[in-house]
């Protein structure tokens, strides 16, 4: 959704980049990128799995977002165990109709923890905030495609 | 024997001080910023955070707890303190939980600023997602260890009021902030409001319940001023005038405007 932000300027992008695994675009899998954009934590056996195709087919890796640098929002269920994150979303919730824990085998199975994603892929760049600005994501990938480093620095620099 | 003029350089300025006084509070008084965290000019040093390592002479030393020798030559502003402090702020990071975005003091939080001031991406190393259990015992305050970096500053300003509140107990890696009482639990202390022990807490960790929101995040300390210009003044808030009323009064008409419940937008007020 930030990505989307930075409205008119998608246009100028889209002259520069072309879109390959994307939301916007719904295909299933990451083809050879030159930038992956990861958004989210690391939270199951799933995300786990996109990771390893993003890294695999993308020569740089970004992780945008509190979620995926330090696990944020999601992270704060390692307090407690899977078992009563599980039991206390889908049998003792106030308001539960007919409770039962998920275990259609389509779902992904949810790691015991919430991870950022350099706990498991290498990272190479880091767009903090939550969520980074539609001018801070502007920066960004205008800095990458010229060619230099990016640092978000001064009042871009948010991790809320 | 020349006779001792008593300054030292910092960065290769001059900076006079008063024997006894640290590197530090010499700093502080020719208003050279040092980045601090357990420091405050009030109690005596406690030396734990060292994001204040400043480099004397070659030697990293801990610029709260140093005390300032005639001729030193700090340096406060080079790439390697930089880098230093930077990874030692990722440290006090990964140590505790601090997810940003669901803290109160996000925005008038010294960590965080340290961090924006260090230019700090991310935490670097391996959060360790430690397990701490909040305390919500106390009608007034919260204390929510997940936070807390253990500068001590509420034991020494407890220590200070006379009231020793706090302390640090364990060692090393399994150190914790701990609260005097029988039960250990906040709501059984003798802790208010008022106290400095519980408004002193440069992170999210002793929070004043009440208070949430009462600047929005974005109009916040540090939101669009670094740490290193304005320093540790967070604003505080008047608990005198604590009551909705009263603040209803204090922030003037606009936000006194009813809060369409859809929207969560004011209205016109029409």
């Amino acid at each position: 959704m930030s990505l989307l932000d930075i409205d008119e300027r998608l246009v100028d992008l889209a002259d520069w980049i072309e879109f390959d695994r994307s939301p916007l675009t719904d295909i299933k899998h990451c083809g050879s990128c030159d930038v992956g954009l990861i958004e989210g934590g690391l939270s199951n056996q799933e995300n786990l799995h996109v990771l390893q195709e993003f890294r695999q087919q993308c020569k740089i890796v970004v992780a945008v977002g509190a979620c995926a640098i330090n696990g944020g929002i999601p992270a704060m269920r390692n307090n407690h165990s899977l078992a009563d994150c599980l039991r206390e979303s889908y049998l003792t919730a106030p308001g539960t109709v007919n409770p039962q824990i998920p275990d259609d085998p389509e779902i992904p199975k949810l790691l015991s923890k919430v991870h950022p994603i350099q706990d498991a892929i290498k990272v190479d760049y880091f767009l903090p905030g939550c969520p980074p600005s539609a001018d801070t994501i502007w920066y960004f990938l205008t800095e990458l495609l010229a060619g230099r480093e990016p640092l978000i620095q001064g009042s871009a620099l948010r991790y809320d | 024997m020349t006779q001792s003029s008593n300054k030292i350089t910092i960065d290769g300025r001059a900076v006079c001080f008063q024997p006894g006084q640290t590197i530090m509070e010499a700093a502080t008084e020719a208003s050279v910023y040092i980045p601090h965290l357990c420091h405050h000019p009030d109690y005596p040093p406690h030396g734990s955070c060292k994001v204040c390592t400043v480099k004397v002479d070659g030697r990293y030393l801990a610029s709260c707890s140093e005390k300032a020798v005639d001729g030193m030559e700090v340096q406060n502003n080079c790439k390697d303190l930089k880098d230093l402090r930077r990874s030692i702020t990722q440290l006090l990071f990964v140590d505790g939980n601090h997810y940003c975005p669901s803290c109160e003091r996000s925005g008038n939080c010294q960590l965080q600023a340290i961090g924006y001031a260090l230019e700090m991406q991310e935490n670097h190393y391996t959060q360790l997602f430690p397990t701490r259990k909040v305390d919500a015992s106390h009608p007034d305050i919260i204390l929510d260890p997940d936070r807390c970096i253990l500068c001590g500053l509420c034991v020494r300003a407890s220590e200070a009021e006379g009231k020793n509140l706090f302390k640090i107990g364990g060692r090393g890696q399994n150190s914790y902030l701990s609260v005097c009482s029988d039960s250990g639990l906040l709501g059984d202390s003798s802790i208010s409001v008022n106290d400095k022990a519980a408004q002193i807490c440069p992170v999210g960790a002793i929070l004043i319940r009440g208070e949430g929101f009462h600047i929005p995040i974005g109009e916040r300390l540090y939101d669009h001023q670094q740490i290193t210009s304005v320093g540790n003044c967070r604003p505080r808030y008047n608990h005198s005038t604590s009551n909705l009323t009263e603040r209803k009064k204090r922030e003037g008409p606009e936000h006194s405007k009813p809060i369409n419940l859809t929207t969560g937008k004011h209205t016109n007020g029409k």
